[in-house]
């Protein structure tokens, strides 16, 4: 039988397994085989003999006549995710020893649509950075120049998929760690709206803003799989009721006419020229199909990333309370008490989190909780109502990804702020909870003989539009290929 | 926004954590800079805007579920002996 190559969609895996002309099991042994000659330290552990008997339960099902949308489709999934049975770091010491008793929803679904998980995708530690450098077991190197970040928090998942290790994966997101990393890969990466995903099994950093986003090669493949994780879940309370359907049929056929809204606020300073110039060809494509490009402002989008930097540790500080080595995980040895206990198996944290767990304590501590927690919930609450009202006169959003493409290892370790802007166009969405997608959209060049690395282009819609933002991202995909 | 080396430890105990004299210096430096660049939502006009609405909120049933295997849970305590072992507590 064939392997297929890099590059192969899950699209048309799906096809050739349903069609016979190959199986589950090739698809997966060809994934395994890449895997693990990852140069790129996207894979933090491969599960070979769990996925092999899983592919040959798929071909069964399969052979007895069952129709699965993603029949032996390989997959990444980011290593906070849980996959029953196998291990689940976090990219963290503390939970280097954690095997997890359970599937999350979203796994489990992927299995019930026919794919299987080959492996589990490096990350910053608990997903908390912009790089994966973060990561207790090393960064993760973009596909296109190895001395370069794969972005982060999902830089395993958005590397793996992009290097064509996997054509599909999944990532999370609480500020925009699966855009991001899709975005400096060359990769689509999804956002879906606040609850679209159940974080049943998604282990928690910011409960009001995290969600579990798709990546794949083609916006197709990463709506396909979105389409097979989403829905309501008894498990997860702020699910969004019912199970969308038709996300990834048809998008070929959808008119691009849409009104596009283009906000200023987005093309300031710090604005790569390169990324901007792409952001107006793909306004221009736009218009010249039809679309209406409106110029508007979110006046409070800027103060995103101080919004967040209050919102998502305060959660953080809360979550990842629970590391406290008496259930699961690392211990320290050699403490006399409970107290010294906690304080020296927490001290096994990596700098970035024990910064976010000090700043998160900090902004809920008595005589600062209103200055600086209050204060962040209301001016998310108007960056939610700049999106509302921006509704009323558009159906989406172009801006760019990031404002640079991936830049050098290293280059921000020593700079938490600077890694933080990173996140500046992507992390209003999360605050606001509606959907974002990312597609590549050209290449700009960083320095005089380095290679040209992807950016991506952003679009934003309403709570619920997905099928919409993968309409006008499918537009782009074609543009971008024009 | 600066903050004293006091304030760190001060933070680090109420979040239980042991830091070096290193990292007092170090997140000293460091969340003053960031408390500083947050500060920077006092620009904005003070006033409540209009809370986030609250997404609907179905409520489940409070009820016991049985799981297969409990030892799945115990199994992955740092220390067990059929429960979770902890240091002495109580005199």
């Amino acid at each position: 039988m064939t392997p297929f190559g890099n590059g192969a969609t899950a699209a048309a895996i799906a096809a050739r397994v349903t069609a016979g002309e190959t199986t589950a099991r090739q698809s997966v042994e060809d994934a395994l085989d890449r895997a693990s000659a990852d140069r790129l330290n996207a894979f933090l552990s491969l599960r070979p003999e769990p996925a092999l008997e899983e592919a040959d339960r798929v071909d069964r099902r399969v052979a007895a006549g069952e129709r699965l949308p993603l029949a032996g489709v390989p997959v990444a999934v980011k290593d906070n995710i849980a996959v029953a049975g196998g291990v689940t770091t976090c990219g963290s010491r503390l939970l280097e020893p954690y095997v997890s008793p359970f599937d999350a929803t979203a796994v489990a679904r992927l299995r019930d649509a026919g794919a299987i998980v080959v492996g589990k995708t490096n990350l910053d530690e608990f997903a908390m950075g912009s790089s994966t450098e973060n990561s207790a077991f090393g960064p993760t190197l973009n596909p296109h120049d190895p001395e370069r970040v794969a972005g982060g928090s999902s830089g395993g998942s958005a590397a793996a998929v992009a290097a064509g290790l996997v054509p599909v994966g999944l990532g999370s997101e609480t500020g925009g760690s699966v855009r991001q990393p899709a975005a400096f890969c060359g990769a689509v990466g999804v956002k879906p709206t606040y609850g679209r995903v159940s974080r049943y099994g998604l282990v928690a950093f910011g409960s009001s803003l995290d969600q579990i986003g798709t990546l794949g090669t083609t916006v197709e493949d990463a709506a396909r799989v979105l389409e097979a994780i989403a829905g309501s879940d008894p498990r997860d309370a702020t699910t969004l009721p019912g199970r969308p359907g038709g996300l990834a049929d048809g998008l070929d056929e959808a008119d691009p006419a849409a009104r596009i809204g283009w906000p200023r606020e987005f093309f300031g300073e710090g604005l790569d020229p390169g990324i901007r110039a792409a952001c107006e060809r793909a306004r221009d494509r736009l218009e010249a199909a039809g679309a209406g490009i409106v110029e508007l402002s979110l006046p409070h989008a800027p103060y995103g990333i101080a919004v967040y930097y209050i919102v998502a540790i305060a959660e953080a500080s809360s979550n990842l309370a629970r590391y406290d080595g008496v259930r699961y995980g690392y211990r320290a040895g050699g403490a006399g008490d409970l107290h010294a206990m906690y304080e020296r198996t927490r001290a096994a944290f990596g700098a970035e989190i024990k910064r976010r767990i000090m700043l998160g304590t900090y902004v809920l501590s008595a005589g600062y909780y209103e200055a600086f927690y209050g204060k962040g919930t209301v001016v998310r609450g108007r960056i939610r109502g700049d999106y509302k009202a921006a509704w009323e006169r558009v159906d989406a959003i172009l801006t760019p990804t990031t404002p640079t493409p991936a830049f050098p290892v290293g280059e921000k370790a020593e700079d938490p702020l600077a890694m933080y802007l990173n996140d500046v166009y992507t992390v209003s969405a999360n605050l606001a909870g509606i959907p974002a997608v990312t597609v590549p959209f050209g290449r700009v060049s960083p320095a005089p003989g380095r290679p040209a690395l992807p950016i991506g282009v952003q679009l934003m819609g309403p709570a619920g539009a997905e099928r919409r933002l993968f309409e006008l991202a499918r537009f782009l995909e074609r543009e971008a290929a024009a | 926004m600066a903050i004293d080396a006091d304030d760190v430890r001060h933070i680090a105990h109420l979040a239980r954590l042991d830091l070096s004299e290193d990292e007092v210096e170090r997140f000293r430096r460091e969340l003053s800079a960031i408390l500083e660049y947050v500060n920077r939502l006092e620009e904005l006009e003070p006033g409540r805007a209009a809370e986030p609405e609250p997404p609907d909120q179905p409520l489940r049933q409070d009820r016991v579920q049985a799981w297969p295997d409990p030892r799945w849970f115990l199994d992955q305590a740092p220390s067990r002996d059929g429960f979770f072992l902890v240091p002495r507590v109580v005199e």
